[in-house]
């Protein structure tokens, strides 16, 4: 299962952060903060996968942002570095050509996203359309 | 009013420095608080989308809790969709608070809105404790037959957060969710699938119920696979990879130990291996699945060889992502088919050298598991060359690989000295104590190439750089062997030969002494070295007495002691001198390398064995009688020297010696004036039987004899010596039993009468029977302290079965009476031996239990060795409880698991 999210752009300021297990705050500024030394550096010809602890944390970037999940040992990497790109590609799609500033000024959006796409920390829909039309449902209710 | 959000936001933005931002949180905060005070209705929920940019940034936000509580009470979607949303950011399962909300979720989840329903489902599933899954549990499992499948395939997601939290529901939830299986909506396909893994993983019934619903999956999966372009579910041309990853790992739950079901889902997997297009990261991460399930999987040959073809088309990917996955998976296949996996050798070596480090240690591994007798000496010599130019965080893993391969694998003793040596000449220091321990057994053993090693290392060390582990060994090796530098012997063929003066020798040790990285162990190593080359070369004598002499007033303690001893031997007692640093007697590698094996280093079979033949009819003969010997051996440890029968102290040799260690003349009652046993007295501690051959002193004190840095002789005799290096950190590892046993041996057979060598430790018999200031005072013996630990309670059988026995020896370190240390001894009554030994004990909550490593996980047959244990126990009702013990201890017959349990209530008094 998905442990967090974390969503960090170079600078390592936390854009979203998303945890599925109960950790103290300390701890989670602490692990934001390794996390960020731990993919910041990484040559970009580098696998997307960096043990961490006793998990490992799958990354993607995607210009200055960085787009880490702490999963579980034997967890499919390549499986969990797909859905990042399925959710960056929502982001997109929702924002209609996502930068950074977006996912900050509508910070609570992208959490709202993010809980129709993934829930308990596992994958809940993995059609981009789903979601999109979900969103925009939920939007009207506003 | 208090600002939009997105005002503030602008505004932290706009900060320049961390001071700037710090004052416009805290002047936000400060509103926010204001706010909430008043109870502010109409921006609850703007105030709270604040709080949570606020908490995003790291800083304290705990004062606006209540207010997600407020608004997720409240009647509108929108206050309830920030006010969950804060709860699962702000909030999480420990929070008391968050039982509050318990209630109103309750309802949500029962609201006619699917909206709000699905707010609190998610809610639920991301952040419900415990007792919420339990409360909650009916509502979530009505809503998995709702008939909106948005809500549908939350509430199933949300029963895998309940059924984590509360494993006992399984049940409860299994019906349901292969009710899922045959939803048409894939959303809630995902989901109820993840439902079945996670009931799976949890209980064997729902695995079982599972394993009925092979078709089903079968056919969802097949579905996947054949049917055409599906838009909302296409990634990169393959329909829906997610859910076809999530079936695929179900089914490996399912057909793992179940040949049946195996077979079902056989055809599917091959269609999906051969089918799934692996040009796309989708494609090869539902490759990559596969091949686990197929691995996984009761076996159908054919399928293995696909999944391993697959793996080396990975492995020749130019992704690095997929060459991680690929090493990951091998090494997991290795045991299941190492041929396989040796074809693409080479290319798992390139990988070694990788530039990233998580393809270097997963390659490292792998290549680790590959090594064997045909392979070693290419695959060594790779490693070591990358060991050169290899990043320093990534040496000490890498030297710790190679080392442990070239003493596995090495096909002859020369190879892996060479090896060893290539090693321990690479900078920094990565090899560790155990390890050159184990070389120096090795060389120790092979009498035939003590002159090559020597020069060996007398020739790598004229390019020495500071590292600590080759000046160790070669200091130890010229100390012993080094008259061979000097006259060539034993040379091999094809040997560079090389011309080395006895002054030569010695600079190198005078080198080592006199660099400052050198550690104090490596010092007191170089001092006993010159000790020894003092008598194989005459001629330096003078030179190094000189250099031992600086240490006289060196400040740490063990250097001090060897120089004034040494210095003591070489002024004065140049007539014993040659017998003392006579060469170290082999060091028994069996001993050792059974010793290393039983991890702690505890009794042995083959040394007890050996021990009794030639011990027992020596001392048989010598026959002592019980008394004295007992006194002796109490003499030497100082206990009780009023009751010392009186002995003209003989002015031998080995008095000298003997007074020189401090230990009461007395003890060498026995000693002969024959020079050749002054050594064996002092190693025997007074045993009487002077004609005991080398190897008896090796049985009595094998930590002493396999410790290969013993090399001081006066360490074996002085076990408190500090920082013996080595000697001192191999003293508490190898544990009590071997000396305890081997002494009690000899006290037993000298009291009784003749009797045939035994097989058995005589340890079992003298059980409870023997008076018990014998085992305080042996037990005593490995401590630290001369004095031994105050003890006075017997020796108790904690359990006993047909075919197994268990003693408890007590020890009370003394100063803390609620601590007592229980030496566990567990002995094999039955014919057969046990192998995966495994003690537990459970004790009530009063007592803390602290288990040590056990000496070793097998129990030979009848008695013929035992596995010794530490337990640490503190008693916090200390003269109000006595000790309670419950013992649990499973172990293995011919292969068949075994359980032994049984309580201990027989504790001694007082403990």
């Amino acid at each position: 299962m998905i442990r967090f999210i974390l969503l960090q752009n170079r600078q390592g300021k936390t854009r979203l952060a998303k945890y599925y297990v109960p950790l103290e705050d300390s701890e989670k500024h602490k692990l934001e903060y390794e996390v960020h030394r731990l993919v910041v550096n990484r040559d970009p010809k580098f696998t997307n996968f960096v043990e961490f602890r006793t998990h490992k944390v799958i990354y993607r970037r995607y210009a200055g942002l960085f787009f880490s999940m702490c999963v579980d040992i034997t967890d499919n990497e390549l499986a969990y570095l797909e859905s990042i790109h399925l959710f960056v590609e929502i982001l997109d799609h929702f924002f209609s050509n996502v930068c950074e500033l977006d996912l900050v000024f509508n910070f609570h959006k992208v959490y709202l996203i993010l809980d129709e796409f993934i829930l308990a920390g596992e994958l809940q829909e993995t059609s981009k359309k789903a979601i999109i039309e979900r969103m925009s449902e939920l939007e009207r209710q506003e | 009013m208090g600002t939009r959000l997105r005002d503030m936001i602008r505004a932290v933005r706009a900060c320049k420095t961390a001071a700037e931002e710090r004052g416009v949180i805290a002047k936000e905060c400060a509103n926010l608080r204001n706010s909430f005070k008043e109870n502010d209705q109409d921006y609850r929920h703007r105030n709270v989308a604040k709080l949570m940019f606020i908490h995003m940034l790291g800083y304290p936000t705990h004062f606006g809790q209540m207010e997600c509580l407020k608004l997720i009470a409240s009647g509108g979607f929108p206050e309830k969709r920030i006010g969950y949303l804060g709860l699962m950011l702000l909030l999480d399962e420990r929070q008391e608070v968050l039982m509050l909300v318990t209630n109103s979720l309750k309802n949500d989840l029962n609201h006619g809105n699917q909206f709000i329903a699905g707010l609190a489902l998610c809610a639920l599933g991301n952040i419900c404790s415990a007792e919420m899954a339990r409360d909650l549990a009916p509502e979530v499992e009505k809503l998995l037959h709702n008939n909106n499948s948005y809500i549908r395939k939350k509430a199933a997601l949300c029963s895998v957060r309940i059924v984590r939290k509360v494993p006992d529901l399984v049940e409860y939830f299994t019906n349901p969710a292969v009710g899922l299986l045959t939803d048409k909506h894939h959303g809630v396909l995902i989901a109820g699938v993840k439902l079945c893994t996670e009931l799976c993983q949890g209980s064997e019934a729902a695995l079982e119920q599972m394993r009925k619903q092979v078709q089903t999956l079968v056919r969802i999966l097949k579905n996947l696979v054949v049917s055409g372009y599906a838009p909302e579910y296409d990634v990169g041309g393959i329909t829906d990879p997610f859910l076809q990853i999530r079936i695929l790992r179900l089914l490996r739950l399912v057909g793992r130990g179940d040949p049946d079901s195996s077979d079902v889902m056989s055809d599917i997997l091959a269609q999906v291996a051969t089918n799934t297009e692996g040009n796309k990261n989708a494609g090869n991460a539902i490759l990559y699945e596969c091949v686990l399930t197929i691995m996984a999987i009761e076996g159908i040959g054919g399928l293995r060889v696909l999944a391993i073809n697959i793996l080396g088309r990975f492995l020749a990917n130019r992704d690095n992502n997929i060459r991680y996955v690929a090493l990951n998976t091998l090494v997991k296949v290795v045991s299941v088919d190492t041929q396989a996996v040796q074809r693409h050798r080479t290319t798992i070596v390139e990988c070694v050298k990788d530039s990233d480090v998580s393809i270097r240690r997963r390659a490292l591994e792998l290549v680790y598991a590959l090594v064997n007798e045909t392979n070693v000496k290419t695959l060594t010599k790779e490693l070591l060359e990358y060991l050169k130019v290899s990043d320093p965080e990534f040496k000490a893993d890498l030297t710790a690989k190679i080392c442990s391969l070239v003493q596995k694998f090495a096909p002859n003793k020369q190879w892996y000295i060479d090896q060893m040596i290539l090693v321990m000449a690479e900078p920094g220091n990565h090899v560790r104590e155990e390890v050159l321990r184990t070389l120096i057994v090795v060389i120790s053993n092979a009498p035939e190439l003590h002159g090559y090693t020597v020069r060996s290392l007398f020739r790598t060390m004229q390019h020495w750089n500071g590292q600590e582990s080759l000046a160790q060994v070669t200091v130890w090796c010229i100390g012993e062997y080094g008259e061979m530098l000097v006259n060539h012997l034993n040379e091999l063929e094809g040997e560079e030969p090389l011309t080395v003066t006895e002054s030569d020798a010695v600079d190198v040790i005078e080198t080592v002494m006199k660099d400052v990285r050198s550690s104090s162990n490596t010092q007191a190593f170089a001092l006993t070295a010159l000790l020894k080359l003092s008598s194989r070369f005459p001629s330096n004598t003078q030179r190094i007495k000189d250099m031992i002499k600086p240490h006289k007033g060196s400040l740490i303690l063990e250097l001090q002691q060897r120089s004034i001893e040494f210095g003591a031997i070489l002024n004065r007692h140049e007539n014993i001198k040659a017998t003392l640093v006579e060469r170290m007697p082999v060091l028994d590698e069996a001993t050792y390398n059974s010793k290393k094996a039983d991890g702690a280093g505890m009794a042995l079979p083959s040394d007890t064995k050996r021990a009794t033949p030639v011990g027992g009819p020596d001392i048989l003969a010598n026959g002592g009688p019980k008394p004295e010997t007992t006194n002796t051996l109490i003499d030497l440890l100082n206990l009780d020297a009023d009751e010392t029968p009186a002995h003209e102290p003989r002015k031998s040799a080995g008095d000298h010696l003997l007074s020189l260690l401090g230990a009461d003349p007395l003890a060498s009652q026995n000693a002969s004036t024959n020079p050749d046993n002054v050594l064996m007295d002092i190693l025997s501690l007074g045993s009487p039987a002077p004609t005991t051959g080398p190897s008896s002193s090796t049985s009595l004190f094998p930590p002493a004899a396999a410790d290969p840095f013993g090399g001081s002789l006066l360490d074996v005799a002085a076990p408190a010596a500090p920082v013996d290096p080595f000697g001192a950190s191999l003293a508490p590892a190898t544990g009590t039993a071997p000396r305890k046993t081997s002494l009690l041996d000899e006290l037993d057979v000298s009291s009784t009468v003749p009797q045939p060598p035994r097989k058995a430790s005589l340890l079992d018999d003298l059980g409870p029977t023997i008076p018990n200031a014998n085992n305080s005072l042996l037990d005593g013996l490995d401590s630290a302290p001369i004095v031994p630990a105050t003890s006075a309670y017997p020796t108790i059988v904690a359990l006993q079965s047909s075919g197994l026995k268990v003693l408890f020896d007590f020890i009370k370190p003394p100063g803390n009476p609620q601590s007592t240390t229980i030496k566990a001894s567990y002995i094999n009554l039955s014919s057969n031996p046990y192998t995966d030994f495994i003690f537990q004990a459970a004790v009530p909550k009063f007592l803390q239990l602290q288990l040590e490593p056990a000496s070793g996980s097998v129990l030979p047959a009848s008695g013929g060795g035992l596995i010794t244990q530490s337990i640490n126990l503190t008693n916090t009702m200390h003269g109000q409880k006595s000790l309670l013990m419950k013992l649990r201890i499973i172990y293995k017959i011919n292969g068949q698991d075994k359980v032994e349990q049984g309580q201990v209530s027989n504790f001694p008094q007082g403990l």
